[in-house]
């Protein structure tokens, strides 16, 4: 056959066209594979055709491929879209959470440090809370003792030491009297504590003849700190006694419980 | 050889393949449906039809019966002239008798391949006026030539020589 009239014929033409019938595309097919000039022959006509109609394309159409996959549901077994989306997705999931993690962490560790500082806080308040009631106890406690010793250094006051009687030679007491204002401000560090049942009394003496006029009883001995007790006397007091009596007191001091005894130096 | 091996792949819902044949044959079968249904937004829809046609009947394609590329154009036309007569279609008022694929290369029409389209617009001026409307009717709109040559008014027996020669001034024209 002479390729070249069989191209000149035109049939390639109707070919990429679609204008021919099954048989003569099977022939057209033969050629093409026996004759390399007929297969170029077809691949320029088509090209030209191809060239042709895409100058007629009225815009561009590659968003419209991903429509078409989307459709189609491509991706599920496409390789190259798991190798480049998957690791990306995961890098971003497993960063997420790393860093949603380390938030959390941290915030719960700023709540429980919070919670200790405030803990911490309200310790330290209750320690100052104490530390001032300390200061003002001290202060309170400097005033009294200020006043104290202001009051037995007055010049009007008269010191009466009372010492430890028959078994009772170790106790002692003092009395300070300031008859100005018929106070006396009884020292009884030197008494031991009042047993159960007991209280100490203290007696006020006029000593010709020896007549005992009762001071009152201490009931709040054991419980006093400083064992210093302000009691009132408008007696002509010529000696001071301390008794130990059964609680309530006793109209006459009981002799064989005369723990300490002091006579007032007249001036 | 390459395309027959792509075709192949095709065939065996190769979606890379199918990605390729997109990428050689998309911006011709958009001109071609474009030149048929005259409107952006039906031709996008056609285009769609067509290429997801394509991959469910990949099967149908025989390459002892053609040339890959003539297959999906006979999709394409198909398509094109079925939508075209859709009722939605025929109301939307449009007079197709007078369209022909050159006035798309001579209008502003054309936005895409621009400097292609430019070129082939002067080329195409070169074309006899009988070679346009022979490639009009055989390739763009898929007439017999029976249809072609009662359209043009010209002996069935001289339209594959007519068509030879003008397919020859095309390729001097396009391909050089």
């Amino acid at each position: 056959m002479d390729i070249k009239a069989y191209i000149e014929s035109g049939i390639l033409e109707l070919f990429v066209a679609g204008q021919l019938t099954e048989n003569e595309n099977k022939d057209v097919q033969e050629m093409m594979l026996k004759h390399p000039e007929v297969l170029q022959e077809v691949l320029e006509i088509e090209s030209a055709v191809i060239k042709l109609s895409s100058a007629m394309s009225p815009s561009d159409n590659m968003h419209l491929l991903q429509l078409i996959k989307d459709k189609l549901q491509f991706g599920g077994q496409d390789v190259k879209v798991i190798s480049i989306d998957k690791p990306r997705y995961n890098w971003l999931t497993y960063t997420g959470w790393a860093a949603a993690l380390i938030v959390g962490a941290g915030l719960l560790w700023s709540l429980n440090q919070n919670k200790q500082l405030e803990s911490q806080v309200s310790e330290i308040d209750m320690q100052n809370l104490y530390l001032e009631q300390q200061i003002e106890q001290a202060k309170t406690d400097l005033a009294v003792k200020e006043n104290l010793l202001n009051i037995l250094r007055d010049r009007d006051i008269i010191s009466v030491p009372l010492g430890g009687q028959g078994d009772f030679t170790d106790s002692y007491a003092k009395v300070y009297w300031n008859k100005e204002d018929n106070s006396i401000y009884l020292d009884a560090q030197g008494l031991p504590d009042a047993p159960e049942g007991k209280v100490w009394q203290v007696w006020s003496l006029t000593l010709n003849p020896l007549t005992p006029t009762s001071l009152g009883t201490i009931d709040n001995f054991n419980d006093d700190d400083n064992k210093i007790f302000t009691i009132t006397n408008a007696n002509e007091s010529q000696a001071f006694g301390i008794t130990l009596e059964p609680a309530g007191g006793s109209e006459t001091p009981t002799i064989e419980q005369l723990h300490t005894l002091g006579v007032v130096s007249q001036p | 050889m390459e395309l027959d091996q792509l075709v192949t792949d095709f065939q065996n819902k190769d979606q890379r393949a199918f990605d390729k044949l997109y990428h050689m044959y998309s911006d011709s079968m958009h001109g071609i449906i474009y030149n048929i249904v005259r409107d952006h937004e039906i031709a996008e829809e056609v285009m769609q039809d067509v290429f997801i046609k394509a991959w469910h009947k990949s099967d149908s394609y025989n390459a002892s019966k053609g040339r890959f590329f003539t297959w999906i154009l006979n999709i394409a036309r198909n398509a094109a002239i079925d939508k075209t007569r859709s009722k939605a279609y025929k109301n939307s008022g449009k007079n197709l008798n007078a369209e022909f694929f050159v006035d798309i290369l001579e209008s502003s029409d054309n936005l895409n391949n621009r400097m292609d389209a430019i070129g082939i617009k002067k080329y195409v001026k070169a074309l006899g006026e009988k070679c346009k409307k022979i490639i009009e009717y055989l390739y763009f709109k898929g007439y017999t030539q029976k249809e072609t040559s009662e359209e043009l008014d010209i002996p069935i027996g001289t339209i594959k020589t007519r068509n030879r020669n003008c397919i020859k001034d095309l390729r001097v024209l396009v391909l050089e």
